[in-house]
């Protein structure tokens, strides 16, 4: 096989943009433990009901493609608002085992809910996005929107966070939560906007993966443990590094998929990530102490 | 009578099969006592905050490596199981030894071995073309279907008495662990490492000691659970819904008492036996849903389990004071 294999340069593309959305859902993961300190183990699943929120919109009530996206962000901000109210806020004081362990019970919960509401079929938009021909290669217009998407929705978040007072509190909190009690901010009020953020950006990455997926109550499993792979790997509450983990991630599944099935391109990713874990444990872009 | 109680009760439990020949309640029994002693594998570790969440790929390589090898390579359980523990145990090592050594605890060392589990579960799923992948697997039948050779018993009364044995043993092995140094030692280092290090603690040889123990009765029940249903799946034994199904279970049943991980599994599957029978087929989903809500219940407003708090409000009653609660684990 030739270095420059046009087979190669297409996986590597398709990971490229497979990072992106990691990296999306890595951003809002991310935010919920930089500035709560908890771990929402059920993240997956809240965009897997987003995602049958933009399927029911779109598909079955005919909304125009950018309301029905909206209105999903939306929804999915509010039940991560809700979810911080009833589950975590009773949790803050206990041990952060406990904390994790209540939101994978809410795993349990969203997962046999959407069983029980929508049934366990696969269900997707019905629509067909052409796919982009470049030389030889073929990439999916449907992750090149991903992609897009998630970058803008980052560069929002970024800017949100550096150029608004609220943002500023959050980056605050943050870095140190009982300082900045002292200080004037309300951290009952930073935590709830930060649920709120995070779902809502679990809302975005639901409208771009029903784009490529189809949605069933358990689709939640297939990309929730590599988020929190990422997260970890790039040093949890670390944005920068679960950016950089993200695609570092995505390449390694999307490589190994070219050589082999696509589960040893997971078993490659998973092993990558022991190994990480013992040569930088407290994360890729961690300084040294 | 406090003193006979468990005697009695241990007759009991024995002379059970003898004079009630009933299968399906004897098949939930079963189940019962071998989660039972699985839950009770992982609460070992568990209860000194060493949360695991690979144990699913514990149970996994018990299960898959003992069916693999009586069906590929001929070898009976009883010298398969022994290389199947083995591995599990190598595998244990492999994953904790640099984990303990690079002082990787709480969150990260969970999230490490959740992707513990999924490599085992991936790895099943990946080389199908010998373990099936995900639609399951079965352990060949021996010829005549009972066989102490083949571990094989076509009766439930036998299975009964095997699974109430190995779940003693467990019970035995968590008092033995409980009346031990290294349980003085763990609750040390789980309070604070440096400390018990400073102390003299090997910090890493206590803790990777305790793991290894855990790591080899999982994969134990995941043989047994192999022999008994002789059928398993890459969902059913391995991978991370399994292992947060331990953890949840002995939440719910009581993390520091000894039959916590028992009155957890009791609970857990009766209420998804007695779910599903009243739902039937129509309304599948709500056993699941009621666990998760029951889940998060626990854990908000009981945290030391049904069994736990049971026994402090008793304890509480009788001498107040002297002994501080348990906290969690950190």
């Amino acid at each position: 096989m030739e270095f420059f294999d046009i087979y190669l340069v297409e996986a590597l593309i398709n990971g490229v943009l497979l990072g992106g959305v990691l990296a999306l859902l890595a951003l809002g993961l991310n935010l919920i433990f930089g500035v709560i300190d908890v771990v929402w183990i059920c993240y997956a699943e809240l965009i897997m009901l987003g995602m049958y929120a933009m399927y029911f919109l779109f598909s079955v009530y005919q909304l125009p493609w950018p309301l029905a996206a909206l209105i999903t962000i939306a929804i999915v901000g509010v039940l991560g608002l809700v979810l911080h109210y009833l589950v975590i806020a009773p949790l803050l004081g206990s041990p952060p085992i406990n904390q994790l362990l209540a939101t994978g019970g809410v795993l349990f919960f969203l997962q046999s809910a959407a069983t029980v509401m929508f049934g366990i079929d696969f269900r997707n938009l019905g629509i067909r996005l052409p796919v982009l021909e470049a030389g030889d290669m073929f990439i999916s217009y449907a992750r090149l929107l991903a992609f897009g998407a998630a970058l803008v929705g980052m560069l929002i978040v970024y800017l949100f966070l550096t150029r608004t007072y609220t943002g500023t509190a959050i980056r605050a909190i943050s870095q140190d939560r009982e300082i900045m009690t002292l200080m004037g901010v309300d951290s009952r009020r930073i935590y709830l906007i930060t649920s709120a953020l995070g779902g809502s950006l679990a809302g975005l990455a639901a409208c771009l993966l029903v784009l490529q997926y189809d949605v069933h109550p358990f689709v939640g499993l297939s990309f929730g443990p590599i988020t929190f792979l990422i997260c970890v790997l790039g040093g949890l509450g670390n944005f920068a590094g679960g950016f950089v983990a993200a695609f570092l991630f995505a390449e390694i599944i999307s490589l190994g998929g070219l050589y082999s099935d696509l589960e040893w391109g997971y078993v490659l990713a998973f092993a990558f990530f022991i190994i990480m874990m013992f040569i930088r444990p407290a994360g890729l872009l961690a300084r040294r102490t | 009578m406090n003193r006979y109680l468990p005697w009695i009760a241990g007759a009991v439990l024995v002379a059970l099969p003898f004079v009630y020949h009933s299968p399906y309640p004897l098949h939930i029994l079963i189940l019962v006592l071998i989660w039972s002693f699985a839950y009770t594998s992982w609460s070992i570790m568990g209860r000194f905050g060493l949360v695991s969440l690979g144990h699913g790929g514990f149970m996994g390589v018990g299960a898959y490596v003992t069916a693999l090898l009586w069906n590929h390579a001929g070898l009976s359980p009883w010298i398969g199981i022994p290389i199947a523990l083995v591995a599990a145990g190598v595998l244990a090592l492999v994953v904790a030894w640099p984990c303990f050594r690079f002082r990787i605890v709480g969150h990260y060392f969970a999230l490490v071995t959740l992707a513990l589990s999924g490599i085992v579960l991936q790895v099943i799923t990946a080389t199908r073309d010998w373990t099936g992948g995900s639609l399951g697997y079965t352990p060949e039948r021996y010829q005549g279907g009972s066989s102490i050779y083949a571990l094989q018993f076509a009766d439930k009364e036998t299975w009964y008495l095997i699974a109430l044995f190995v779940w003693a043993v467990g019970l035995a092995i968590w008092y033995a662990v409980d009346r031990s140094m290294i349980r003085y030692a763990l609750e040390a280092i789980s309070e604070d490492e440096d400390a018990a290090a400073a102390a003299g603690v090997n910090v890493t040889a206590e803790k990777l000691k305790i793991t290894v123990l855990s790591a080899v009765m999982t994969a134990f029940s995941g043989a047994l659970y192999c022999q008994y249903q002789m059928f398993i799946s890459p969902d059913t034994v391995s991978g991370i819904a399994v292992s947060l199904q331990m953890v949840f279970a002995v939440v719910v049943g009581g993390i520091y008492v000894a039959l916590g991980p028992t009155v957890g599994a009791v609970i857990t599957i009766l209420m998804a036996e007695g779910l599903r029978i009243s739902f039937g087929t129509k309304a599948v989903g709500y056993d699941n849903l009621v666990y998760g809500v029951l889940l998060v219940v626990f854990i908000i407003f009981l945290p030391k389990g049904i069994l736990g708090s049971l026994m402090e409000a008793r304890w509480l009653r009788r001498s107040p004071p002297q002994r501080q609660v348990q906290p969690g684990p950190a």
